[in-house]
């Protein structure tokens, strides 16, 4: 394979945190020098000023293989990702059946490194059938390639179960992802408890629900001693208890959804059921906090939640529609929205987006240095358009910015020095 | 003249004129109602069709005779003999109606918004018979239209809802219409049955309901939504009664001309006291019941009025 070499390039690296100009070098699938000379034969690209920064790596993808492959399989979500600059995906376990034995998840392995473009890795499930009540086998998960455990929006209600499972994960060194939700106050709600909410009529939880989630399960850190992240962490009250755990020394990280970090709960107007979401959509003090939180690394991953429904399971009233709203493709350019307004500069999204998840589930990507994987997207933060939800790669097309005006965009995505997405392949 | 809009989803959207204009046509109806030749052709060959997700009595009544009043030829769908059992989607009943030509519909539906949904995608005009907790503007209208003919104006009134306010959309429709027209509300009842946020709705809320209903000058009791309950709201419907049950003595509180009103089916014994409901020179919810009627008319007339009026626009060709 040929070395390419990048040239005027707006370099976003964010481990330094910084955003200069320069020129990167890709060999053999891995960064082989930043700022040097190209390489005899090498490939030129002059990236014209354009950001370059390492692929995002987004923790949290829903694929519909297994049970749902009418809305996304691995091609078609592959095919998304790489639209949308993201070069490695962690797939959610929450498909029909769950990814809760190692032969399953030896399938959508196979299947996925097959069908995608991408670098797809798998999460399995924490319990059986994410039913809650029996731990999964998390030894050969693990040594099948589970990178970490996760019931995904099932929340484990007892806490028993979970403590064993924690308990047990830990002593693997297994990580494991929580839903930090209440059951009791939040089940069956579909909106955050407010003046909007009331005035819509729709059976809403407290934002308290999250904090209280969170709480339990950090004291089942304490307990255990387990690695835990938490998937989405949306509201201001619930980051008190991040900061203490942290403060505490507890192996814990958290994550939140590109959707919380540029929408809010008065996105949903009319009961416009692609907006939608698990935990549902918050306030603006809400939003305003978890974006600064970011800022400050308490939150350290930013995710897509990427969640394919069909056209069916939303076009009913608001109580009854699915939740959840497609975004590897939309994810690069909501993020810019962050950065436009000031909240967000480029080497921080990239911190959240590709370093931090990462290094947190152990991989050598989200870096821009010599030796990293050569796992690139290749950008323009200010190009505007109009999102059309019918271009979309994603077999759903069940996104909110339908409609909206955006601003940026991903010109070329490169997996291991090779294009996968964008002109001139 | 106000009134514009081609739906009636709920009072949100109607101005302080919009809904003086429909009182004042609904005075004409209900003296069109006390006659014994109770007709109009107002929706003469039209096709009003009530479509009923969620039982009903009496507002699925009102809705009839309303419609037939007015001359319309007048269908009650019911959901037990419907393909809605049978797992057809709401759109999909929708779009089966439209292909009927029904020029007027008249939906209730238990999901919040549903009757929103529902508006999008049929080419008549869809009345909102009550969504979930969302709205009830009819209702809403013919409390206001009561008040007004009791109290001879609809502003500068104290006005006490009591009761299940979380569940009711009837509260919600209510302190929306009374807000617009400049009125003072209070909401009273226990914590459990306000709706989260109440502090921001611009209301007085109260827990106390003696001290909730001190110079007030309506008094509107909201049924008990036992079938709404996912359990354990209050303790038990006697001591709900006693803390929150209008009677004679917990009214002394109130202006001593206030009206009782009530939207039905009164629960005797757990929010009211049934002789207190009865009597006819505090309680108003007979009244309520026959301004129903005349307010359903006006509404389907006005927005009969639209429909036609955008049907000639487009057979025309004029663009507005």
């Amino acid at each position: 394979m040929k070395s390419l070499h990048f040239t005027n390039a707006r370099l976003i690296d964010p481990e330094a945190l910084t955003d200069s100009l320069g020129s990167l070098t890709a060999t053999a699938g891995q960064i082989s020098a930043m700022n040097g000379p190209a390489p005899d034969g090498a490939q030129q690209i002059n990236c014209a000023g354009k950001c370059l920064a390492p692929g995002i790596v987004d923790w949290g993808v829903k694929v519909g293989e297994p049970g749902e492959r009418h809305r996304e399989s691995f091609r078609s979500a592959g095919m998304a990702a790489a639209a949308g600059g993201v070069t490695t995906l962690i797939a959610r376990p929450d498909t029909m059946p769950a990814i809760d034995t190692p032969e399953l998840l030896e399938f959508v392995t196979r299947r996925a490194a097959e069908a995608a473009p991408v670098r797809i890795l798998h999460m399995a499930a924490l319990t059986k059938g994410r039913a809650g009540l029996e731990m999964t086998e998390i030894g050969f998960l693990r040594d099948v390639g589970a990178v970490a455990f996760s019931d995904a929006d099932h929340v484990v209600q007892d806490t028993r179960v979970l403590a064993r499972a924690f308990s047990y994960a830990r002593s693997l060194g297994a990580l494991v992802v929580g839903h930090p939700q209440d059951q009791g106050l939040s089940r069956g709600t579909s909106a955050t408890s407010g003046k909007f909410a009331s005035l819509r009529g729709l059976p809403a939880a407290p934002a308290l629900a999250e904090r209280i989630g969170l709480d339990r399960d950090l004291g089942l850190v304490e307990l255990t001693g387990v690695r835990y992240h938490a998937d989405q962490i949306t509201t201001e009250r619930a980051l008190p208890a991040l900061v203490r755990a942290k403060a505490n020394g507890l192996d814990v990280t958290a994550g939140v959804s590109i959707h919380h970090l540029t929408l809010n709960e008065f996105d949903v107007g009319d009961y416009r059921t692609f907006f939608k979401l698990t935990p549902p959509l918050r306030s603006e003090a809400d939003r305003l906090a978890v974006v600064a939180a970011v800022g400050e690394g308490l939150i350290d991953v930013i995710c897509s939640m990427h969640t394919p429904q069909d056209e069916e399971s939303k076009r009913l009233p608001f109580e009854d529609a699915a939740a959840g709203a497609v975004a590897l493709e939309t994810f690069l350019p909501a993020a810019m929205r962050l950065f436009h307004a000031g909240a967000l500069s480029l080497p921080m999204l990239f911190r959240a987006m590709s370093l931090n998840p990462a290094r947190r589930l152990g991989l050598p990507q989200g870096r821009l240095a010599a030796g990293a994987p050569a796992d690139l997207v290749l950008f323009d933060p200010a190009v505007p358009y109009l999102l059309d939800r019918a271009a979309l790669h994603s077999k759903s097309k069940n996104t909110p910015f339908d409609g909206q005006r955006m601003e940026g965009r991903v010109i070329a995505t490169f997996v291991a020095g090779k294009q996968v997405f964008g002109g001139a392949q | 003249m106000a009134f514009r809009a081609r739906h009636l989803l709920g009072i949100e959207h109607l101005s302080p004129e919009d809904i003086r204009t429909v009182l004042d046509l609904a005075e004409r109806y209900v003296e069109l109602s006390r006659r014994t030749i109770k007709h109009s052709d107002a929706l003469a060959g039209m096709t009003q069709i009530n479509m009923f997700f969620e039982s009903s009595t009496r507002t699925q009544s009102s809705f009839e005779l309303a419609g037939k009043r007015l001359g319309a030829d007048v269908m009650n769908m019911s959901v037990a003999q419907s393909s809605v059992k049978k797992g057809e989607t709401l759109i999909d009943t929708a779009l089966t109606l439209n292909a009927m030509h029904p020029d007027l519909l008249v939906v209730r539906h238990p999901a919040s918004g549903a009757v929103n949904l529902l508006a999008e995608k049929v080419n008549c005009a869809v009345l909102n018979a009550g969504d979930g907790r969302h709205e009830h503007p009819t209702q809403a209208l013919l409390d206001a239209l009561t008040i007004r003919r009791a109290k001879g104006r609809i502003q500068r009134l104290t006005v006490a809802i009591c009761g299940d306010i979380a569940h009711s959309r009837v509260a919600r429709s209510n302190l929306i219409l009374l807000g617009k027209m400049e009125n003072r509300i209070r909401l009273i009842g226990p914590p459990t049955l306000m709706p989260a946020g109440v502090a921001e709705f611009g209301c007085e809320v109260y827990d106390d309901m003696a001290k909730g209903l001190e110079g007030a000058d309506v008094v509107i009791m909201l049924r008990l939504q036992k079938e709404r309950m996912d359990g354990g709201f209050i303790p038990s419907e006697r001591e709900y009664y006693y803390r929150y049950g209008l009677d004679a003595e917990k009214l002394a509180n109130a202006k001593p001309d206030a009206i009782v009103m009530h939207p039905g089916p009164m629960n005797r014994g757990v929010e009211i006291d049934g002789e207190l409901a009865d009597d006819i020179n505090r309680s108003v919810i007979q009244d309520q019941v026959e301004m129903g009627v005349a307010v359903r008319m006006a509404c389907m007339d006005l927005l009969a009025q639209n429909l036609r009026a955008d049907r000639g626009r487009k057979a025309t060709g004029v663009m507005v």
